[in-house]
């Protein structure tokens, strides 16, 4: 589970993360929505512990340790990981030896059979990030991820610069990454399958796609830095795109406020 | 005159002349002699002494001679062993072959003017000996042949003259180390290399360099490139040494010659490298590449470059990246000298240090701090060279895997 309690973010000097609490329970996956600089990707780095991104009150728990000031690769190793959406190049690591890190340098790790799975075997040989399109690089950090198999799973705009035939790809690829496949063959009750769900997920989107593929227990939507609401995340998106974020939010806080909360 | 007493007599006008640049060395505080080395052969080798097996292998010199085509190995002022295992490759001491053939005339002081500073004039006139290596027409060389040049004896300058010649249509792959033992702690290396490379031959140079830390170091080479032939030049220096200077220059002499130049330089502390690469596209079709990686560890990188173009259709590129890492200078000197139209010729440097942000990103894979800088560091060093070998490959990535230690 990962829990956070009241978490007040700096990022250069300047207040990005408001008073956040949060709260995603096994086998949950959330929606974060929010308008472009309303601190969605912050609040994605300061779980994943960037330390340019500064704590200056409130908790992060993950499976019950208080990992506020834990250094990214202890978080990673806890079972914290992310799909970054400007994820840095670098030169002379091979994508096949970065996958090979991510699983933790098991020997006998196929990166070859995981790299079918995101249609990605012809990159194994390219530098890490070098040159890749925005869908390419989507599908080098699901990669990693299906090599890291984490816990709490981060995914910054999943669908940004995918195309259309991709997107299935990565959709399906993310609802594998969090035990959403149903298996319909299975000895198993799919109620049951639902329930031994483990895996946490944390998706931003702009345009939900990515919910076409997943199952989201709740959506969110962080505004100027407060996280404004919990609704379901279909209301949310239809609000949005209605009458857009400003009107969304307050809206649903006149809501939130009229129901007692 | 017989050729040689011309050049010595060039020699003696130069012995004092300094070098175009670098470090002036004063070479009369140096021994010139010692006492010659005792031959080894084949299992003598193999029984060398752990500590300097070890040396020989980090200078990618495999005793045991398995996947290796030949073997000329120097200790000091004379040859230990020169074998060759391969149809179709010559491999003599110089001096040998000074003193029997008489085509040697017709390449020794060929490239590299004998008066060109104090140091080609030193190992003109107080040579020791060094190789030929030469690929007969056609031939291929299945595995690399590797030559070493050992120093053992302290304050000893060592003078050594090679000469390389691939034969029309031949393919010739060369691993060249050297080193100095242990107990070998100043002295001074001066080696002539002079690369012939004919008509659609090919051609690639491998040296790694394993110097101590009071060592002054002067290689003066220089080669040709005919007719669609190609000449690769790899060179990897991680470990400290009181100065090296080199600047080689290529001379592409053909239409469609090509040349390529890999260096990897780790810059110790205390340590000056001067070195770069000079090639001169003359026909068209001429290809020239110049890649240097440099990573000051507190030392001082002078990294050079210069590509001269002198005929229409010609492409030539120049890329030389710095890291500083604890300390110490990078200088990146990329030249680029386009003399005609119709010469496409460009260069990148970059002095930098490691991106935070790729520090993270692999922490956020599970790689700790240091493992990631390691990583990063690796791959910076890991440049792809088309064409080498695999064996040399191999060699090179251990020669950087082992610099890991001493870097990080």
């Amino acid at each position: 589970m990962l829990v956070i309690e009241d978490l007040q973010v700096e990022l250069a000097g300047k207040l990005i993360l408001k008073h956040i609490d949060m709260e995603i329970k096994p086998g949950e996956t959330h929606i974060l929505f929010g308008p472009n600089g309303s601190g969605k990707t912050s609040l994605l780095m300061t779980i994943m512990g960037y330390p340019q991104y500064k704590v200056v009150s409130g908790k992060i728990y993950f499976k019950g340790v208080d990992i506020t000031n834990m250094p990214i690769n202890e978080r990673a190793k806890m079972g914290i990981g992310m799909s970054f959406q400007r994820p840095p190049t670098i030169r002379g690591l091979k994508i096949r030896q970065l996958v090979k890190i991510c699983s933790g340098n098991g020997e006998n790790m196929d990166v070859e059979a995981l790299a079918r799975a995101v249609n990605f075997v012809d990159f194994l040989d390219r530098d890490v990030n070098d040159g890749l399109s925005g869908g390419e690089i989507k599908r080098s950090e699901l990669l990693q991820l299906m090599a890291q198999n984490p816990d709490l799973m981060m995914f910054d705009e999943p669908e940004s610069g995918v195309d259309l035939e991709n997107m299935e790809l990565v959709g399906k690829i993310i609802a594998h990454l969090l035990e959403q496949e149903i298996h319909p063959k299975s000895t198993k009750p799919i109620r049951l399958q639902k329930r031994e769900r483990r895996k946490m997920g944390l998706i931003i989107t702009h345009t939900g796609h990515i919910m076409n593929y997943i199952t989201a227990s709740k959506g969110q939507v962080l505004y100027d830095g407060v996280l404004s609401c919990v609704e379901n995340p279909r209301e949310i998106l239809k609000c949005i795109a209605n009458i857009g974020y400003e009107e969304c939010v307050r809206c649903i806080l006149e809501n939130n406020l009229r129901n007692g909360h | 005159m017989h050729i040689r007493e011309q050049f010595k007599e060039r020699a003696l006008k130069a012995v004092d002349k300094k070098a175009a640049i670098g470090e002036d060395i004063d070479l009369s505080q140096y021994d010139k002699e010692a006492p010659p080395p005792k031959p080894l052969t084949d299992e003598e080798l193999c029984a060398l002494p752990q500590i300097e097996r070890e040396l020989l292998a980090m200078a990618g010199i495999d005793v045991t001679e398995k996947e290796r085509g030949g073997t000329f190995f120097q200790k000091n002022v004379g040859v230990v062993h020169c074998d060759v295992k391969q149809e179709g490759i010559e491999v003599i001491p110089l001096k040998v072959a000074l003193e029997k053939y008489d085509w040697i005339w017709d390449y020794y002081w060929k490239l590299v003017p004998v008066d060109a500073d104090k140091y080609t004039a030193a190992a003109e006139l107080e040579l020791h000996d060094g190789y030929v290596i030469r690929a007969l027409p056609g031939s291929k060389t299945i595995y690399p042949i590797q030559a070493c040049m050992f120093m053992e004896k302290d304050n000893l300058q060592q003078n050594v003259h090679n000469i390389i010649i691939a034969e029309e249509d031949s393919e010739l792959h060369i691993i060249t180390g050297c080193a100095t033992a242990h107990t070998t702690k100043r002295g001074a290396h001066i080696g002539i290399s002079e690369f012939f490379v004919k008509k659609n031959a090919k051609l690639s140079f491998t040296m790694i360099h394993n110097w101590a830390e009071n060592m002054h170091v002067r290689p003066r080479s220089a080669a040709q490139v005919e007719e669609g032939g190609l000449f690769l030049n790899n060179y990897i220096c991680m470990k400290p040494v009181k100065s090296l200077q080199m600047y080689p220059t290529t001379h592409l002499v053909g239409p469609d010659a090509v040349a390529r130049f890999y260096t990897i330089l780790v810059g110790s502390p205390g340590s000056i490298y001067d070195v770069g690469g000079r090639i001169v596209l003359n026909y068209p079709g001429n290809r020239a590449e110049i890649v240097s990686r440099a990573i000051s560890n507190g030392g001082t990188i002078i990294a050079r470059g210069h590509l001269i173009g002198k005929s229409p259709d010609i492409k030539a590129h120049l890329e030389c990246r710095g890291l500083i890492l604890n300390g110490g200078i990078i200088h990146a000197i990329p030249e680029l000298e386009g003399h005609v139209d119709g010469v496409e010729m460009s260069h990148e440097a970059a002095v930098g240090k490691i991106a935070q942000e790729e520090i993270f990103y692999l922490m956020a894979r599970g790689l700790n701090e240091d493992e990631a800088t390691a990583t990063i560091v690796r791959g910076f060093l890991n440049v792809d060279i088309p064409g080498l070998p695999p064996q040399l490959k191999a060699e090179i990535d251990k020669a950087i895997e082992e610099s890991d230690k001493d870097v990080m």
